[in-house]
């Protein structure tokens, strides 16, 4: 009867998902493209790929895993009450992704600095594949970054209705729902960086 | 609510995925130092889909949601691969 | 059931609710279907204002009153509001919200903010595709389909209009979770999924579509407006881009998008037909299967609209025959239409009228899609006005009258008050005469060979065109006389009670108008199906 005051847990989480896939099928037509390009230009997208610093990659790849252990213990320690504990992991979390954003910003200015950008005179003397390759590249780093920007601002918001009581140990679906967005630019990546770094 | 049945994961979990995580990321950068020539991309990929599935089960709790949850994303990956798939399907052959 | 009450406005005059902004901060899923519903009956009639005046500039080859680029950009504002703004959210957003958590038994949807949040996303979205209008470079003259290289080169404002775009398809992102996430978790007590008005199943279809689809064609005219602003040419030959991987991209949503547009419009249809022939629908679960199959299906076929473009022999092939598999769902549909009528008790009543209009003219049109499907006989008609005419048969003649049908079906449920059904029926004898004149003619010049999108044609084609024009005329008669007969029952048309056609599904068993809580304090308990009229206790 008084049903309808509940709040719908497993519904709000499937909404959630639903939101992500649509994050999914988003990079999907980006990643359709880098596949079509990649088999047009194999030989240049290796070439291209070889400037791109592994180390970089490598580095901001450890800090998103990471990112998403801590993100994934503050839901564990919201539920058992641990709220201050909770509240430490998801601050690591946005420092994570602050981490990131800064590495990447340098990766890019370094990149940038060598002449390596669209519509660079330097790009356009190499062949048209590595041209292509670096659009992508920026292309979907960039909104890759936009979304960890946008995932860090989530988490942020999240922390504060925490500090508020609105998410609790009884009512912690905001926060699960934050996490899942969270992992999903975990996964993003995932992909990402053996496609960008990992070209042979 | 029914959120009182809802599986809590330990901590534990959690760090010990983060290890797979971590083990197969150095992997996949190891394996990429070996010119398997059409094969690296494709290691690189299957690498990168166990990497996802132990994010997607474990830190996304997929492995505890309703049988509805799995099988929606299995749609979504679906339809996803026939929009890549079918583009081949030009490309390829032009 | 409680007494219905003549001064009772029900969810209309909300008292907790009051005024203007009431309305437009309403998370009351009524509401919000209403506040969708004359937000798109306006943008229809823009979208067909701008379809006469296009209509009137062929009247005769040469300039009549407006230059090449005049007509392109009409052409264009006339695809984009029609598409984005009338057809793709029409029966979702206004009839799916107004109807749909009713007809499973709910009080409102899963997210009702969210469900505001989507119509203000449409709003302001046509805001920013009003104002490409007259800043920039002056309204898009690319078609609706923003074609590369064109759009990405044209001066005339295709980064907002592309913009707006991108934030109206997020408005039906939302709809589709909103819908796929109520459907799945607040169908009432008895409510099992088999027990579904075939309506909401072709919600439930269309909202999948919606959430797995879209999301393509954000990226898809992102990278236009990338292009555009920051010089990145992902589809640019110069750059070493493929502009025929745009055209990919663009239909492999815009292509489930026209199952988003017919979907609903087929369930509307399925839900009137049983009521007016008094007789169950025939093969419910054949329907189901076909509405999720057709949605599957529709993925499967978008290089269908580029067999032209320079594809592989092998993708216009394969696209090719899976575009002839997605027609027999379709089919499926319209034999259990025309069965479910079969020896039933037949009411013609405006709702039927127009509901046995979408199954003859959506025939039609799926009819000469076969041609379009068949790569050999789409190379000579690719680009004429025959497509133009198929379109227009399934779109308008198919989804535009099933979006009528639910009008005359609908609004005397929502307002409590009935129109005049001869004047209904009028309307609706202009408008499929004057319907079939316009796409007919069309169909016929455009295999005799006139190109689409052309303001010019040669001296030939005038007869026909002019034929055409006056068809638009008298279907523009039927269009002002149904919206006068409707909109004037909405203030002053005679008092009805909950079940005016005797449905059996829920949206009947309350009052009209709904109470804003639909069911009042008790959650309704099923017992019965759909379209169980005897168990219902309707005569």
């Amino acid at each position: 009867m008084s049903a309808h005051e509940h709040k719908d847990y497993v519904g709000a989480k499937f909404g959630m998902w639903l939101f992500l896939f649509t994050e999914l099928l988003l990079f999907g037509g980006l990643f359709i493209l880098y596949s079509v390009y990649l088999s047009r230009y194999p030989a240049d997208f290796v070439t291209a790929g070889a400037e791109l610093d592994l180390r970089f990659g490598a580095a901001n790849t450890l800090v998103l895993l990471t990112s998403s252990l801590f993100v994934a213990l503050s839901i564990t320690a919201l539920r058992l009450g641990k709220t201050k504990q909770s509240l430490w992991l998801l601050a690591a979390t946005v420092a994570s992704a602050l981490l990131f954003l800064l590495n990447k910003f340098f990766e890019w200015s370094a990149k940038i600095h060598h002449g390596l950008y669209p519509g660079s005179p330097e790009l356009q003397a190499r062949e048209i594949g590595e041209t292509v390759f670096f659009n992508l590249y920026y292309l979907m780093t960039g909104l890759h970054g936009l979304h960890v920007l946008i995932g860090a601002v989530v988490i942020v918001w999240v922390m504060v209705f925490i500090r508020q009581g609105k998410v609790h140990r009884d009512d912690w679906v905001i926060l699960e729902n934050a996490g899942l967005y969270w992992h999903l630019v975990d996964l993003i990546w995932i992909f990402l960086f053996p496609l960008y770094y990992l070209v042979l | 609510m029914s959120s009182e049945s809802s599986h809590i994961v330990p901590y534990r979990t959690f760090i010990l995925i983060w290890i797979a995580l971590l083990i197969l990321t150095g992997a996949t950068v190891a394996v990429a130092q070996v010119d398997l020539g059409a094969l690296n991309i494709w290691v690189a990929l299957t690498i990168a889909s166990c990497k996802s599935a132990l994010v997607v089960f474990i830190f996304m709790h997929m492995k505890y949601e309703q049988r509805l949850f799995k099988l929606a994303l299995l749609s979504a990956l679906i339809i996803l691969a026939v929009f890549i798939g079918f583009t081949f399907i030009d490309v390829l052959y032009r | 059931m409680t007494a219905y009450l003549a001064n009772d406005r029900g969810f209309l005059g909300d008292k907790k609710a009051p005024g203007f902004l009431g309305w437009i901060f309403s998370t009351d899923h009524k509401r919000i279907g209403l506040l969708y519903f004359w937000s798109i009956v306006t943008f229809f009639c823009v979208g067909a204002i701008l379809g006469l005046l296009l209509r009137l500039e062929l009247f005769s080859p040469g300039v009549d009153f407006m230059s090449a680029q005049t007509y392109n950009a009409t052409f264009t504002l006339h695809g984009v509001i029609m598409i984005f703004l009338f057809i793709i959210p029409g029966i979702p957003a206004a009839f799916g919200n107004l109807i749909m958590p009713i007809q499973i038994g709910a009080r409102d949807v899963a997210f009702p903010r969210l469900n505001l949040l989507s119509w203000w996303l449409y709003i302001a979205g046509a805001l920013l595709a009003i104002t490409s209008l007259f800043t920039g470079g002056g309204p898009s003259d690319t078609g609706w389909t923003f074609y590369v290289p064109f759009s990405a080169q044209t001066q005339s404002n295709v980064s907002l209009a592309l913009f707006a775009v991108f934030i109206i398809g997020f408005s039906s992102i939302l709809t589709g979770i909103n819908f796929v996430t109520t459907i799945h978790r607040m169908r009432t007590t008895g409510m099992g999924w088999f027990r579904l008005p075939l309506f909401t199943w072709s919600l439930y279809a269309t909202a999948w579509i919606q959430i797995l689809a879209t999301p393509v064609l954000a990226i898809t005219v992102s990278l236009v407006m990338v292009e555009r602003l920051l010089g990145i040419g992902l589809f640019n030959p110069t750059q070493g881009g493929d502009p025929v991987m745009y055209q990919h991209l663009f239909w492999i949503y815009s292509h489930p998008a026209v199952y988003i547009m017919v979907l609903p419009g087929m369930g509307v249809v399925s839900d009137i037909i049983p009521v007016f022939a008094r007789k169950p629908a025939f093969g419910y679960k054949a329907i189901v299967v076909s509405s999720l199959a057709i949605a599957f299906a529709g993925s499967l076929v978008w290089g269908h609209h580029m067999y032209t473009s320079g594809m592989s022999d092998n993708a216009v092939l394969v696209f090719s025959f899976l575009t002839f598999v997605v027609a027999i769902p379709s089919a499926i549909k319209v034999f259990n239409w025309v069965t479910t009528l079969y020896k039933g008790s037949i009411s013609l009543d405006p709702p039927l009228l127009y509901a046995l209009s979408f199954v003859l003219l959506f025939s039609i049109g799926g009819l000469s899609g076969l041609i379009l499907g068949a790569a050999s006989a789409d190379v000579h008609v690719h680009d004429t006005h025959f497509v133009v005419g198929h379109f227009h048969y399934v779109m308008f003649g198919g989804t535009g009258f099933a979006f009528f049908a639910a009008m005359h079906y609908w609004l005397p449920k929502i307002y409590g008050r009935m129109y005049s059904k001869k004047l209904a029926t009028i309307a609706w004898g202009f408008m499929f005469v004057g319907l079939n004149v316009l796409y007919l003619s069309m169909q016929i010049v455009g295999v005799q060979g006139m190109p689409r999108r052309y303001y010019d044609y040669l001296p030939e084609f005038t007869d026909l065109n002019r034929l055409a024009t006056v068809g638009s005329w008298i279907l523009a008669i039927g269009l002002v006389t149904m919206f006068a007969n409707l909109f004037h029952s909405v203030r002053r048309g005679s008092p009805v009670g909950p079940n005016p056609w005797g449905g059996a599904s829920l949206e009947w068993q309350i009052p009209s108008p709904p109470p804003t809580d639909n069911f009042g304090e008790e959650d309704p308990i099923v017992t019965h199906g759909p379209y169980d009229f005897k168990e219902a206790g309707i005569l």
